[in-house]
């Protein structure tokens, strides 16, 4: 095993998921199954091979940017539709104890 | 526990210890748009109106990356001295709060923009140099109301407007060893992003906040101390007491043979003390990762020269060139660069005057003193720079006295008139001539027959009365200095 129980646990914690015991013996093995085949990967021999974060690389510079020019915004309305709480244009939940 | 820093540690022990301080100041980029969306970042609209589905965290949506952003934090870093990353990367960091709808910031981890800088402070007039560690791009979370509604025991209300906020963090080494070069160094930054135009660092509005990372030591050892982080401190009187508390805090704990958690810690503005943020473990368990939505940002040498050529004379060398081309003192010097408004303004009034150290003067006298009492900034004086500079020449060539004007002046800050105009109308102009100023002179003399007697038999402090009375004679038109030299001619 490449992964510990407690690890799943500690993982699911900071992703805010209550797992069942069931489903932690269940990403246990998922999770390890993942690991084992980035084990397998890391066996090929990168070494001179620049690391990348993306697919997609402009060549100079950039040439995805955005320019600086406001466009319209959603209502107040359509901003809040989905919302399951909401009051005096805010969206309302439940107390948040300050972290 | 609510206490004055003298209660938790007496300055005598607080002064065996040497703090260690180290800053990371966010600045907002005056950006019209969001850094990743085109909602306006203008300030004070309704609650969650400046919104739309990227800001908003909604699914499917994508962020783009604002050009004008990435132009104001490449201005900021390499006013910072920086070197920028010709390629950068952004990275998601995790964390959940309900003001941060996607459930991570948008930040640069690993392959920040710009590395490597530094800025010079100066304190009690020693120079030293502050290492900038990074500055780094991110998107701002939103803002949570705690308070002020009938349901705030049950219910936080959120407001997500300033979601996706163009900011930069600036990081600096740990190389400060005082509260005061802390507040020197964030001065110091507030201006250089000033002057480039980055961010207009306005405090009211959050524009400018930082964190203090606080540690101390023994003063001789090289061991760090175990450093607590004081977080979103958004004035310098702020920076200042909450860097001093902890300070005092810290030494209060060691003394007391305890030791200091490394932790959070949140400063209270009522009370003046910090208090520990009730924090998880694993909190600070970020799981940053590479930001899948965004390319790689390209900051070619081309673009970056781009921006650098754009880039105004930095505060630094202002203040240098204004101590020597000008003449001016060191507090002057800093004074008239306090701002790009208050430097420009000053130097057009200086060309114009052919005094600068009288301009100097007028600037930080009696102009900052009318325009302090209007509660105007200077950008918005009544009397331009090119008006000052000519009030100044006046007097330089004597068609003006001091005295006149100063009273001048206040006419010139009500009406935005010219001094010459003023003048012409009023018919003040200072009477040099000696033509013209000998009738006044015989006059006064003819009417103050015991003063001159007392002059001639030796008193000749009794000038002075006599000089008065010339100037009074002349409603002050008179040179008070030709009126001197012809009183002595006539009564010598």
């Amino acid at each position: 095993m490449k992964i510990t129980e407690k690890e799943v646990r500690y993982v699911a914690e900071l992703a805010n998921l209550n797992l069942s015991e069931d489903e932690v013996g269940k990403f246990l093995h998922d999770l390890d199954d993942i690991l084992v085949h980035m084990d397998r990967l890391n066996e090929i021999d990168t070494s001179g091979v620049e690391p990348m974060a993306q697919v997609l690389y402009d060549a100079e510079e950039t040439a995805t940017l955005r320019e600086d020019i406001p466009r319209v915004t959603l209502s107040n309305k359509d901003a809040l539709a989905n919302a399951p709480l909401f009051g005096g244009g805010y969206f309302k939940v439940p107390e948040v104890v300050k972290r | 526990m609510s206490s004055t820093f003298a209660e938790l540690a007496p300055p005598e022990i607080v002064a065996r210890y040497e703090p260690v301080i180290g800053l990371e100041v966010h600045a907002q980029l005056a950006t019209a748009t969001k850094i990743f969306c085109s909602c306006p970042t203008s300030f004070g609209a309704p609650p969650n109106t400046n919104v739309c589905p990227v800001c908003l965290g909604l699914p499917g949506a994508l962020p783009v990356l604002s050009r004008q952003a990435v132009e104001h934090a490449v201005a900021a870093a390499l006013a910072l001295n920086c070197t920028i990353r010709s390629r950068s990367q952004f990275a998601r960091k995790n964390y959940f709060y309900p003001d941060l709808p996607k459930g991570y910031q948008i930040s640069q981890y690993d392959q920040p923009f710009s590395e490597h800088g530094w800025l010079d402070i100066s304190v009690d007039g020693a120079t030293k140099r502050i290492g900038v560690t990074r500055v780094h791009m991110e998107d701002d979370a939103g803002k949570s109301v705690h308070d002020g509604f009938k349901d705030s025991d049950e219910y936080t209300y959120v407001d997500l407007n300033r979601c996706g906020t163009p900011l930069i963090e600036i990081v600096s080494e740990p190389d400060m060893r005082s509260s005061d070069e802390a507040v020197a160094y964030m001065t110091e930054v507030k201006q250089v992003l000033q002057f480039v135009e980055a961010s207009t660092c306005d405090m009211e509005k959050g524009h400018l906040r930082c964190d203090a990372n606080v540690s101390v030591r023994l003063k001789g050892t090289e061991k760090l101390g175990t450093r607590a982080e004081v977080k979103n401190l958004n004035s310098f009187r702020f920076v200042k007491a909450a860097i001093e508390y902890e300070i005092a805090r810290q030494v209060a704990i060691l003394e007391g043979g305890g030791k200091i958690h490394q932790e959070t810690r949140l400063y209270n503005v009522a009370s003046g003390v910090t208090v520990g943020m009730r924090s998880k473990e694993d909190a600070h368990d970020y799981r940053y990762f590479p930001e899948p939505d965004l390319v790689p940002l390209r900051i070619g040498d081309a673009w970056r020269e781009r921006v650098r050529a754009r880039m105004p004379e930095l505060p630094s060398a202002k203040r240098a060139r204004f101590a020597g081309s000008y003449g001016l003192r060191e507090y002057d010097a800093q004074a008239l660069t306090a701002t790009r408004a208050m430097s420009d303004y000053f130097e057009k009034a200086a060309a114009v005057s052919g005094d600068p150290r009288a301009a100097a003067n007028w600037v930080m006298g009696d102009l900052l003193g009318a325009l302090n009492a209007a509660g105007k900034d200077i950008a918005e004086s009544p009397v331009s720079a090119e008006r000052l500079g000519e009030l100044v020449a006046l007097v330089r060539t004597g068609a003006l006295s001091g005295k006149l004007a100063k009273d001048i002046f206040p006419r010139m800050i009500e009406t935005g008139e010219a001094a010459s105009a003023i003048m012409d109308r009023e018919g003040l102009r200072q009477i040099s001539d000696s033509g013209a100023l000998d009738k006044i002179l015989d006059d006064v003399l003819a009417a103050n027959p015991k003063q001159v007697e007392q002059y001639r038999s030796g008193k000749t402090a009794v000038l002075g009365f006599l000089v008065g009375q010339v100037m009074k004679a002349s409603r002050g038109q008179a040179n008070p200095g030709s009126v001197n030299d012809m009183l002595k001619e006539k009564l010598g």
